[in-house]
């Protein structure tokens, strides 16, 4: 098969492929994002942490527990939404009525301490997660060499997107949710219990991060910091996206993580910092961001 | 968000109380290198005027910059680079740090203040770690070894600050000056519309102010101080590195302004010393260090909003009112 533009197509659509994946982490982390700051008025600074917990609590099933890969995908968003739930009951519920830079200070604090204890207890160095049988190997689709996980991967983050963006838009509870992060006194004098809504919302955004760590661990290495860099870059592609919209996010996260696959392509040395720049140049066009209401 | 008018009244004297603080403050510190280690009682005063700066935006304008480790990193690397490299005074190497500063905060503050609130701090983050990529990949940052080795030549050709204590004074002046500054900008009409800002920014508006201009100001003059610190560091530390420009010195800045007390003149400075402090003593403890810093952030957030200095003042108030 013949370069693209002077690229061999095995590397080009490689890159693309690891791009679109990376896009699917990105957008299902600021889905959660989205979700829990249009109900909670808070940005969740934890997000990383509880996304590294996930492939941790995945790497620990596996190892400590023989508990394989398929069960982890259900039983991990489980456990660590309800690490969030404890703490949104604790803690996060006292800060609603202060200024949102609050919500924003603790969360950091909260992802410090996670991410502290977990380096003390596993080194800083990753740990290996095994591909589950099922989906190793690669199928040869022509143009290019698939490794199954990777396209399995890309296939469920849609799905998943899609499925949230279902509930939240197209359903009763969804409409109620959306309601509440409207007016939640009004939603609430309805007789819909809220304060419970709030917290099962951060427990489906955090679900939703220690799923994504999941989907991550047999990809990249199973280490405390992976959250750490991930998150900064997933707060870039919100400020791009805005966080008015789900599907806004879907699509902004989706189309960032390609755009980086290519950068790593053509110029990798950039590819670190595309994303950033794009930011910037999104800010300096459409300040409010892509799908976001200026306010 | 109160409704009151701001009192405008005697803002330009320095009231009793706090000039007897500053009186007590000065004294204090010509003393102590006399009884506490020279380098971290420099290091404190180094990180006590970024805290310092840091305040500025927080505690009086309410921006919550969570990228101010962008302007401490790139003036120290700027500083470290022009003294070793060039063979630059550490008068001008410090300088050309600070403007450099100046420089990265009317870049990042146009930017940053298109948006507000939580936006605000999320586009400062991640421009801050776009700088921070930029130090990791330029060469002449040194890359994970930062620049070491940074010679202390005298300063004005005639200060020999090789020795620790004559050195420590030059820091002390620099950080006075520096306080001095934030203090009549505070305390200034400018300063006034910056905290009507924090108060009420439609309200600022409409009563005809150019908010953005304002934010631009204190964000560029925030940078600038943080950067004056930051080179000044250069040659307490010998050492431009990778940490200073790292997302942690970002949160760890955060941290002492937090623990001081947010919108309170000493409270960056008593926050400074404390996680300084904090550091110095349980560096032992390696990676604990930040779950330490974690569970500080979350008592602060939840149960000692008003931080040290600021605990004190309500206490002071109450019981002079009573």
């Amino acid at each position: 098969m013949p370069d693209i533009f002077g690229i061999p197509p095995q590397a080009l659509f490689g890159q693309l492929l690891l791009g679109l994946i990376n896009g699917a982490f990105y957008a299902l982390l600021s889905l959660g994002l989205a979700v829990i700051f249009g109900l909670l008025n808070i940005i969740n600074f934890t997000h990383g942490a509880q996304y590294m917990m996930g492939a941790f609590v995945a790497w620990m099933l596996l190892n400590w527990l023989g508990v394989g890969y398929w069960w982890a995908l259900l039983i991990v968003p489980v456990t660590v939404g309800l690490t969030g739930i404890l703490i949104e009951r604790t803690m996060l519920h006292r800060l609603y009525k202060l200024d949102h830079l609050y919500g924003l200070l603790l969360t950091f604090g909260i992802a410090l301490i996670i991410q502290g204890v977990f380096r003390n207890q596993f080194g800083s160095s990753g740990l290996p997660y095994g591909i589950p049988a099922q989906l190793r190997g690669g199928t040869d689709l022509g143009f290019m060499f698939m490794p199954n996980y990777r396209g399995w991967v890309v296939v469920v983050s849609l799905v998943v997107c899609l499925a949230t963006w279902f509930v939240i838009e197209k359903t009763k509870l969804g409409s109620y949710l959306r309601a509440a992060t409207e007016n939640p006194a009004l939603v609430q004098s309805f007789g819909i219990n809220v304060p419970r809504m709030i917290t099962l919302t951060y427990g489906f955004g955090v679900g939703l991060a220690a799923f994504t760590g999941v989907l991550a661990a047999p990809i990249y290495q199973v280490s405390p910091l992976m959250g750490a860099d991930l998150i900064i870059i997933v707060f870039a592609v919100v400020v791009i996206g805005g966080m008015g919209s789900i599907m806004g996010s879907i699509l902004t996260g989706f189309g960032l993580g390609i755009i980086e696959g290519l950068t790593k392509v053509f110029y990798p040395e950039a590819s670190s910092t595309v994303i950033f720049v794009i930011m910037v140049i999104v800010l300096l066009i459409k300040p409010a961001g892509l799908f976001g209401r200026a306010r | 968000m109160s409704g009151e008018p701001a009192q405008a009244s005697n803002e330009t004297g320095m009231p009793r109380h706090q000039r007897l603080i500053l009186g007590a403050l000065v004294a204090a510190l010509i003393v102590l290198p006399y009884i506490l280690y020279p380098v971290f009682l420099m290091k404190v005063l180094c990180f006590a005027l970024f805290a310092c700066a840091f305040n500025l935006l927080i505690g009086y304008v309410g921006l919550l910059s969570f990228g101010h480790a962008l302007f401490f990193g790139w003036a120290a690397y700027v500083s470290a680079h022009s003294a070793k490299v060039w063979g630059w005074p550490p008068e001008f190497a410090i300088l050309g740090g600070a403007a450099t500063a100046f420089v990265l905060g009317i870049a990042v503050g146009a930017l940053a203040i298109r948006r507000q609130g939580i936006y605000f701090a999320m586009i400062t983050l991640a421009l801050a770690q776009m700088a921070f990529f930029f130090a990791l990949q330029a060469p002449f940052t040194g890359g994970e070894d930062g620049i070491q080795a940074v010679p202390r030549r005298p300063l004005f050709g005639f200060i020999d600050i090789s020795n620790d204590t004559t050195f420590y004074y030059v820091v002390l002046t620099v950080f006075l000056a520096g306080f001095a500054l934030i203090y009549r900008i505070v305390h200034s009409p400018f300063g006034q519309v910056l905290k009507a800002i924090r108060e009420n920014e439609p309200r600022t508006i409409s009563l005809g102010y150019r908010v953005n201009h304002y934010k631009l100001l204190a964000f560029v003059l925030s940078a600038s101080l943080a950067g004056l610190a930051g080179s000044t560091k250069v040659f307490v530390t010998q050492l431009a590195s990778l940490t200073d420009v790292q997302w942690q010195m970002s949160g760890e800045v955060v941290l002492m302004t937090l623990v001081g007390g947010l919108g309170t003149m000493f409270g960056p400075v008593v926050g400074a010393f404390f996680v300084i402090t904090m550091q110095t003593y349980l560096a032992t403890m390696g990676e604990w260090v930040l779950v330490i810093q974690g569970v500080i952030f979350v008592i602060v957030v939840l149960s000692f909003r008003r931080g040290i200095v600021g605990e004190i003042a309500a206490w002071w108030k109450s019981r002079n009112g009573a």
